[in-house]
């Protein structure tokens, strides 16, 4: 099992015809990811052969799901038509949306977030600017190089790219069941807590490893979740204790998010949750093995 | 992007929100010909991205042009909360009768948009927010529907404006609501919002926050970029592209992913304490296509920060391939010559790693040192950073 993505997924890449689309179409290919076509309104009817594949290009989500069967889209979209390609997907009703585009405004991101909300949330949203979603072996859905580590029983959930590659890394002895990176941008589809709620379903999944880094209240609200929800295991790791603040958001923006966001604030919501927080992603790592072996 | 006070009274003048007449000026002469022009008392007001600027000595009433030239002169250089105050915005000094608070702010945690308004002006808003919570009203603004006339009255009532300014102020939320989407932004503050004894509504103090991702959208916003206030390694990296934050320690740092390098900072931090406590000097994210360009420009950077003593390198190879991450470090240190003098740990793992350790190993540059694991590095480049 795994959560998300599984051996049978069938996914399509919106702008698979730019250059990013291109690259990590082969990329994914070559990780054994069933893509069964792209979709670019301009290039419909064409085909792509990409790593010896001939890739259908349709004229919309709506369109590849039905002559596919499609129900994963990876969205490479840049920024300033990615609200469009987004809602395109949600309104074709796809399971998974994988929203990889760095940069989009974040009027847009809530724009397609509301959208989603106002249709019945019938797709799942990773993203905006994450590395995607894998589950080793099976499918991988983004830009996570697949060759880390193999299969296992660690679910991981984490907002930076390369930390998770490093966590993977880390513990690529033991192996993961599903690994989503779920982006650092302010406004997000799936949070912390959708991952952490699926790995509590999943029965593949033995503990996660959460990653989480300064910024906003994420972590602390995925704390409370912990301690009401999970009976799983979870490792933390936080990022950015000795970084400069970031950018200030006015007096208001700390009202809203009821914390000020530091990794010192977040690392203790965890704690107080019974959630072990490593220093370090060795120690991170360290402390999940612990888990694992006993 | 935070904007100063009076580029955000700009953008509310622009989308027809009633401020006072006012001018920006960066010389002591330059706030009295101010004054002058606009005729009797005004307000000359530090112009710094923080608060608390009354407090600081920042925010002085001046009776005639001459006083305006002497208050700018004793405000200007002035440090608040770290920031040196470069310019005043000199205004009419108004009469207030009483004074509010409203702002759309961008709610991360719900995923949309925030209005809040309160009649408890003259206080900060989290004195507010903490002491009497019932006088802060928050309602949430959907990002598809917006704010019409319907919803700025939800808003006019539910923080329970007084009816003789109920209309004014319905008014100023619907166009600060238009402004907030027009401009990308994450923050529009108004604190103080006023009543003037003629009872007029005006917008006195602003706080603007705009999303650096709609600059493709708002090629106008190009212009409040800040660059006298950088630091001029900061500018130097920003003119190069580089994602990069000048911090107060000894160890430059170089990674991939902002995530992986605020984790680097942590650790050399941590290894620091064992090391004279050196600490992280930089944050500078290479991103995910580090090509040899990048790097060299990246180190270029680092190593013309005098307080610098080492560098780590820190990459995991996702899509960044280890080789032309080992290629780019080569061919840094070739194209700095006798300007490289401080010694490089590097760390490399992922796509590619052998053959990118192998050309370093190859190289066998006298100042790079290559550490396996990510914890060893940074305990060598701190040691390297203490001298020792």
């Amino acid at each position: 099992m795994s959560i998300f993505l599984n051996e049978n997924s069938k996914v399509i890449v919106q702008g698979i015809t730019g250059s990013e689309g291109t690259k990590h179409t082969a990329r994914m290919l070559r990780s054994g990811t069933n893509i069964v076509g792209g979709v670019n309104a301009r290039k419909a009817g064409q085909s792509v052969e990409i790593e010896g594949n001939q890739l259908p290009v349709f004229g919309s989500v709506e369109e590849a799901m039905k002559e596919t069967g499609a129900d994963v889209s990876v969205v490479f979209v840049p920024p300033k038509f990615a609200k469009d390609a987004v809602i395109e997907a949600i309104d074709a009703e796809i399971g998974l949306a994988v929203v990889i585009t760095e940069g989009i405004p974040v009027h847009d991101s809530a724009y397609f977030w509301a959208h989603a909300n106002a249709t019945g949330n019938r797709t799942r949203i990773v993203g905006p600017n994450c590395p995607g979603v894998i589950s080793p072996g099976k499918s991988n859905s983004g830009i996570i190089p697949a060759d880390i580590t193999a299969g296992g029983k660690i679910g991981l959930v984490s907002k930076s790219g390369t930390l998770t590659y490093q966590m993977m890394y880390e513990l690529r002895d033991i192996g993961f069941s599903t690994c989503v990176g779920i982006g650092g941008d302010p406004v997000i589809g799936t949070t912390h807590i959708d991952a952490l709620r699926a790995f509590e379903e999943d029965p593949e999944t033995e503990a996660v490893v959460m990653i989480g880094e300064i910024g906003g209240d994420a972590e602390e609200r995925a704390a409370e979740y912990i301690k009401a929800n999970i009976s799983k295991p979870v490792v933390g790791y936080v990022a950015g204790f000795t970084a400069p603040e970031g950018k200030t958001m006015g007096h208001a923006g700390a009202i809203v998010s009821g914390s000020s966001g530091t990794a010192q604030a977040k690392k203790e919501a965890l704690e107080a949750a019974g959630v072990k927080v490593g220093k370090t992603p060795s120690e991170t790592a360290k402390l999940m093995r612990s888990i694992i072996n006993d | 992007m935070d904007l100063y006070e009076y580029q955000a009274k700009e953008i509310f003048a622009a989308h027809g929100i009633p401020t006072l007449p006012g001018s920006v000026a960066t010389d002591p002469n330059g706030a009295k010909a101010v004054a002058e022009e606009l005729g009797g008392p005004v307000v000359v007001k530090a112009q710094v991205k923080a608060g608390g600027r009354g407090k600081a000595g920042g925010v002085k009433l001046a009776e005639n042009p001459d006083e305006a030239r002497t208050k700018a002169e004793a405000i200007l250089g002035l440090d608040i909360k770290g920031h040196t105050t470069r310019r005043v915005l000199v205004t009419e000094a108004s009469d207030i009768a009483d004074e509010y608070y409203l702002s759309f702010l961008l709610d991360r945690a719900n995923r949309n948009f925030l209005a809040m308004a309160s009649v408890e002006g003259g206080m900060e808003i989290e004195e507010v927010a903490a002491t009497k919570p019932e006088a802060l009203a928050r309602i949430p603004i959907d990002p598809i529907e917006g704010v019409n006339e319907a919803k700025a009255r939800e808003i006019v009532e539910a923080a329970k404006f007084p009816a003789e300014i109920a209309d004014q102020v319905s008014d100023i939320v619907v166009q600060l609501w238009e402004a907030f989407v027009a401009e990308d932004a994450t923050l529009f503050e108004i604190n103080p919002l006023v009543k003037d004894p003629q009872g007029k509504v005006i917008a006195l103090d602003g706080k603007v926050a705009l999303d650096d991702n709609a600059s493709f959208r708002q090629s106008k916003q190009a212009e409040y970029v800040d660059e006298g206030a950088e630091d001029p390694l900061e500018a130097k990296a920003k003119a190069k592209d580089l994602n990069y934050v000048k911090l107060d320690g000894q160890v430059g740092i170089i990674g991939n992913g902002a995530g992986l390098v605020m984790s680097t900072l942590d650790v050399v931090a941590y290894a620091g304490a064992d090391h004279d406590n050196v600490k992280p000097a930089n944050f500078l994210d290479i991103g995910g296509g580090a090509s040899a360009e990048v790097m060299a420009a990246g180190l270029d950077v680092i190593l013309g920060d005098p307080d610098v003593k080492s560098v780590f390198v820190n990459v995991f190879g996702g899509i960044t391939a280890c080789d032309a991450v080992a290629n780019g470090i080569v061919q840094a240190l070739k194209m700095l010559g006798d300007e490289a003098t401080k010694p490089l740990v590097v760390r490399l793992d992922g796509n590619n790693v052998e053959e990118g350790r192998r050309i370093l190993a190859e190289a066998d540059h006298p100042l790079v040192t290559l550490v396996d694991t990510m914890d060893g590095a940074a305990d060598k480049a701190a040691e390297l950073a203490a001298g020792k």
